[in-house]
């Protein structure tokens, strides 16, 4: 007689724990196939409300760590998840469909992906950042610094993406010291959660990154809107009416990245998208 | 209240809170580390001993010219074959489980470095150690991100690096070199100093833990000879040393000519400038640290002490008395502030140089501690009416000895500490920002430290101006010693 | 800028000698600003150095008892009654039934009200901790925040000392302080000096707490150490325990520095006293590290060191039952007060 497995109940990640929606909602998550999977929950805008709360409150631990810190803390999301792969294959394979050799793929460079922006929490300021020769008796440099909230819409249905493209639009947000919000792919939303339960486990602060699974076109909105997030990442949101929620945006002034379709590559410039540069000017003088 | 009383030091003489040994497990001798594996030297094996205690750690091999051409070749080799052809990406994750396995050994490392070396534990682990792990885990990053790093649009490694390091922070320097020559794409073969191999050794042992490729870092024990033959060896495309200016010219004399690429990091004489309107206590702490840190074996200590004349006899004093609470002893003991002089022959050159700034007539004044008697030990000390022109103003004495100078303006102060041959680092101190950049602005140094002393990270460059040498190591400079541009001339395709 | 009147301030002997009988509000003010700045990053720094030392067996066990012998053991809640000012009095005179050879701790510190509950179930054990005796402190000034006018401050005061407190323990006026009225903060401390006075001329022993976490910056609390020395305060002491945060490593190096130099200046010992959020021995052995180095041993003492605490005492004796039987105790083996 096979065993009787005990599934898992997938819920959302926020402030470093595993509510399900205020609404108690939730919706079928079916395999590729159409076979029953799981029941996802279905985040509402008070749950996309209180994630921007978790993720406003990390923010000043999480950008007042060093980048050494940060660095390191997402390479330990690199290593648990190298320690996972075989759960994360079994999932995606599950969902997407798709031959387990496409899904290694995926996981693999998931991991590859977390471990290329870990390498940049120490580096980017080097690269974006500058002393600058200003005609005058004046120190001068300018350094680019965290924005704060970043609302962001993971990939929707895309092939080879429900976990890379998560990763790809989270991980460089993270970098600088920025929090998330993200709205996971509706269809193949379990890897995201999954996910979750990795950061929970590698010492990444709860509210650092929050995890939404639901319906794009009824949270988005109230992201676009709310006057607490600093950034809008719209990569995934082309499905939806996206000029509206860049309309909404405009409202608070928040810098938005528009839509593009597929898996976005690795680029410094999603680092850079999130970041704000100061400069500071000192005077010099020696009497 | 009352007068109490105190029997010896009373509470201050803290009871032995020693680390134990226990932790290592050390062979009784130890081969050559080429192509991933231990082979026998063909030199004459030398021993290293503790300088604390004088007594014998391990049998070391010593890599004659025969061994460094195969430790060169084997370099070559994994060049060619391995290393050249895998991804930066791979590159960074070999140097990623590097510094994890740092960080997992770190307790192991830190005694096997206090006892070879004789600096306290407190310091191998807290400074030397953590220094490693996060030197390896920084440059893991750069290794698929060398196109960012502002050398050109393709820069690519050199190819084999020869790297020298000293006996001083012997860890801490291995990290120093190999790290940014792994993650530029570099094979590397290196020359431990004489007198501390010991913690390179264990390095090697991590290095198979890591499953690096063999070949891609060789070590080879030895002394002045074996150094010489691996800067010299026509097979090497870089040359990276640390120690001191005289050898470094040396070095500089025998790469002329060669194509090779030299980055050389050298001795100081630091000043460390105090101004009137110091923070005044972290300054005392400050000057300190900058001298007494590592018994003064740091080359870019603040050997001396520039301070404005209004507050010299203020200063002084509580300096003194900042010294009476150092503890001198057994390197392995947690709450040893001063641990032994690394050699018999440096402790020589200490005393030499303290000698002769007695006798050109500087005051001299150390502080009471109670010397051991086995082991290599000097007692903190400083020299107060140290002209400009006194030897122990300008020569490097690379031990705890702090020479005393005065300046009346900023100006004066500049001039002074400008007016040496080398260049590598030097203090300042005052609360006003404005004075701090003019005056860091006209200093020739290479480091300078604000209101602190003697700080380290892998994302700040660090190296010298004139005599102290050249390069950087650290950050994102430190990425180009090891890098050529394609189209540039010199390094290998 | 408008010139400032030149106010006088009320005698008081130290800034007498220190800053010329002409003392007004101006040239203390000088005097206070003219003193060296603070590096934090240095400070903290050299704190943190201190806390790596290693305190072990003969000396972890003398630092033991020693802490014991230096804490002001404490209730200040607004639910005391006498019933928990009696069992409070009782735990500080036998911490430990289980161990004789516990020593007994320096003071009970309460609010003023509560002096005579303490004074009354000491009895005998009453007196002087040079003596092996138990003093009585007593929080006084409108504690913790000090919002009140002068008189209610100075009969606050009287009161507790008429009930025979051994100890006050003041706090300043922050908010004159901050607003720069330095002044009226050293008027305020000589006042309630004097309102120590009992009828036979002698003194209670007057601890001016200067609230750090509200001073905020070191530079602050360099100046308001300096303040409450030249006004007359006999130990400077860190905090109410009311307000986060109390207690620090570094911001009480910085006050026993303050302590140092006035010490070198006059050749007299100024006490110091960190209270609130000292709960575990290890952070009270630092604290014992930071005193030893800073101004010398002379100054573990109770008259010239106390940690103003509740469960550090319980904490203490649980390390010092490791040390005697040599395995880890619990709270079940040590009584709460």
């Amino acid at each position: 007689m096979t065993r009787l497995t005990i599934p898992k109940t997938y819920k959302l990640y926020i402030g470093g724990a595993f509510p399900r929606s205020e609404s108690g909602r939730s919706y079928e998550v079916l395999s590729a196939k159409g076979a029953f999977l799981a029941n996802a929950a279905q985040a509402s805008r008070k749950d996309a409300r209180d994630a921007v709360v978790a993720a406003r409150s990390a923010v000043s631990g999480w950008s007042g760590a060093t980048a050494y810190n940060r660095g390191q803390v997402l390479y330990r999301v690199a290593e648990i998840l190298d320690g996972r792969r075989a759960q994360f294959v079994e999932e995606i394979a599950a969902s997407e469909g798709g031959s387990a050799a496409a899904a290694t793929a995926q996981v693999d460079e998931t991991i590859d992906t977390w471990v290329w922006y870990a390498g940049w929490c120490d580096k980017f300021v080097q690269v974006a950042g500058s002393g600058n020769p200003v005609a005058g008796p004046y120190f001068n440099l300018s350094v680019p610094e965290p924005t704060g909230v970043v609302a962001i819409i993971a990939p929707q249905g895309v092939k080879g993406g429900s976990l890379l493209g998560l990763t790809r639009v989270l991980a460089p947000a993270l970098v600088a010291g920025n929090t998330a919000v993200v709205v996971a792919d509706q269809s193949r939303p379990l890897s995201a959660i999954s996910l979750g339960e990795v950061l929970a486990t590698s010492d990444v602060p709860g509210g650092v990154a929050n995890i939404l699974t639901g319906s794009p076109a009824e949270i988005a909105p109230w992201l676009a809107s709310h006057a607490d997030v600093n950034a809008l990442d719209l990569t995934g949101a082309e499905g939806l009416d996206w000029i509206d929620l860049e309309i909404s945006a405009a409202d608070t002034l928040k810098r938005v990245t528009r839509p593009e379709p597929g898996v976005p590559e690795r680029s410094l410039d999603r680092i850079l998208n999130a970041v704000e540069t100061k400069t500071v000017w000192h005077t010099k003088a020696l009497i | 209240m009352k007068d109490i009383e105190i029997q010896g030091r009373g509470f201050l003489e803290y009871a032995p809170a020693p680390e134990s040994t226990s932790i290592l497990h050390l062979q009784k001798s130890y081969g050559l580390f080429i192509d991933g594996d231990w082979v026998d030297g063909h030199g004459q094996s030398f021993s290293t001993i503790s300088p604390a205690t004088e007594k014998k750690i391990a049998t070391i091999a010593s890599a004659d010219a025969s061994d460094v051409d195969k430790a060169v070749a084997a370099a070559r080799r994994a060049y060619d074959k391995t290393w050249s052809k895998l991804s930066g990406a791979d590159r960074g994750k070999y140097l990623f489980r590097i510094a994890r396995l740092v960080q997992e050994r770190a307790r192991e490392l830190a005694v096997a470095e206090s006892l070879d070396n004789g600096k306290p534990i407190k310091e191998s682990r807290d400074v030397d150690v953590p220094l490693v792990a996060a030197w390896f885990f920084y440059y893991a990053g750069w290794a698929d991100k060398l196109d960012y790093a502002g050398l050109g649009a393709a820069p690519r490694a050199l190819g084999v690096a020869a790297q020298v390091i000293p006996w001083n922070f012997p860890l801490l320097m291995l990290a120093w070199k190999i790290a940014p020559a792994l993650a530029a794409g570099n094979t590397v073969v290196l020359k431990p100093a004489e007198t501390t191999p010991l913690s390179a050794l264990l390095f090697a042992e991590i290095l198979q833990q890591a499953d690096l490729p063999a070949g891609v870092v060789n070590i080879v024990t030895g002394a002045g000879e074996t150094g010489a033959a691996l800067v010299r060896h026509p097979g090497v495309d870089k040359v990276a040393f640390t120690g001191s200016t005289g050898v470094g010219r040396e070095i500089a004399k025998a790469v002329a000519g060669t194509g090779k690429k030299v980055t050389l990091e050298l001795g100081g004489k630091a000043a460390n400038i105090v101004f009137d309107d110091a923070p005044i206590d972290q300054a005392i702490e400050g000057i300190v640290n900058g001298i007494f840190f590592n018994q003064g074996h740091v080359c870019c200590a603040g050997s001396r002490l520039l301070v404005q004349e209004n507050i010299h006899d203020e200063v002084v004093e509580r300096l003194k008395n900042r010294l009476s609470t150092l503890r001198l002893g057994d390197p392995l003991d947690k709450n040893t502030d001063i641990g032994a002089i690394n050699s018999r022959e440096q402790l020589e050159r200490i005393r030499t140089l303290s000698d002769i700034g007695e006798r050109e007539g500087a005051e001299r004044w150390s502080a009471p501690c109670v010397i051991p008697e086995n082991g290599f030990w000097f007692a903190p000390t400083i020299f107060t009416g140290v002209e400009t022109s006194s030897t122990i103003a300008r020569e490097e004495i690379f031990g705890p000895v702090l020479s005393v100078l005065t300046f009346r303006t900023p100006a004066e102060a500049i001039a002074k500490a400008n007016n040496t041959p080398y260049g590598l680092s030097a203090g300042i101190w005052s609360d006003k920002g404005s004075k701090i950049l003019a005056v860091a602005d006209k200093l020739r140094a290479g480091v300078i430290w604000a209101n602190t002393f003697n700080r380290f990270d892998p994302a700040s460059p660090f190296g010298g101006y004139k005599e102290s040498g050249y390069g950087r190591e650290g950050g994102r400079h430190g990425l180009a010693a090891y890098l050529t541009n394609a189209t540039t001339k010199g390094g290998r395709k | 800028m408008t010139i400032e009147q030149t106010v006088s301030l009320a005698p008081a002997e130290r800034a007498v000698a220190l800053l010329g009988s002409e003392l007004t509000e101006k040239s203390l003010r000088l005097h206070l600003e003219g003193l060296p700045g603070v590096d934090a990053v240095g400070l903290e720094q050299r704190a943190a150095g201190l806390a790596t030392r290693s305190i072990k067996t003969t000396s972890k066990k003398w630092a033991l008892d020693r802490i014991i012998e230096l804490i002001d053991l404490t209730t200040l809640e607004g639910a005391d009654t006498p019933g928990k000012v009696r069992s409070l009095v009782a735990k500080a005179m036998t911490p430990d039934p289980s161990d004789a050879t516990t020593p007994r701790v320096a003071a009970v510190c309460v609010y003023g009200d509560k002096v005579p509950d303490a004074v009354a179930a000491l009895g005998a054990a009453h007196g002087d901790p040079d003596e092996g005796l138990i003093s009585v402190a007593a929080v006084a000034t409108a504690f913790p925040s000090g919002r009140a006018s002068l008189r209610v401050k100075l009969a606050d005061t009287q009161d507790a000392v008429q009930a025979g407190a051994d100890e006050i323990d003041m706090v300043i006026d922050r908010g004159a302080f901050l607003a720069g009225r330095y002044g009226q903060v050293f008027d305020e401390i000589v006042a309630v000096k004097e309102a120590c006075r009992r009828e036979d001329g002698s003194y209670a022993s007057l601890k001016v707490i200067l609230e750090t976490g509200e001073l905020n910056t070191y530079d602050n609390v360099r100046r308001a150490s300096w303040l409450a020395i030249l006004a007359g305060g006999d130990f400077i002491k860190t905090s109410t325990g009311k307000v986060q945060p109390a207690a620090t490593l570094p911001v009480t190096l910085l006050m026993l520095e303050v302590v140092r130099d006035w010490h070198r200046l006059t050749g007299e010992r100024v006490g110091v006293k960190p209270a609130g959020g000292i709960r575990q021995s290890k952070d009270a052995i630092r604290y014992l590290v930071t005193v030893a180095e800073t101004v010398g041993e002379q100054w573990l003492q109770p008259h010239l060191f106390r940690f103003g605490a509740s469960s550090l005492l319980n904490d203490v004796l649980l390390q010092r039952q490791k040390m005697t039987t040599g395995r880890y105790s619990g709270p079940d083996y040590v009584t709460i007060d």
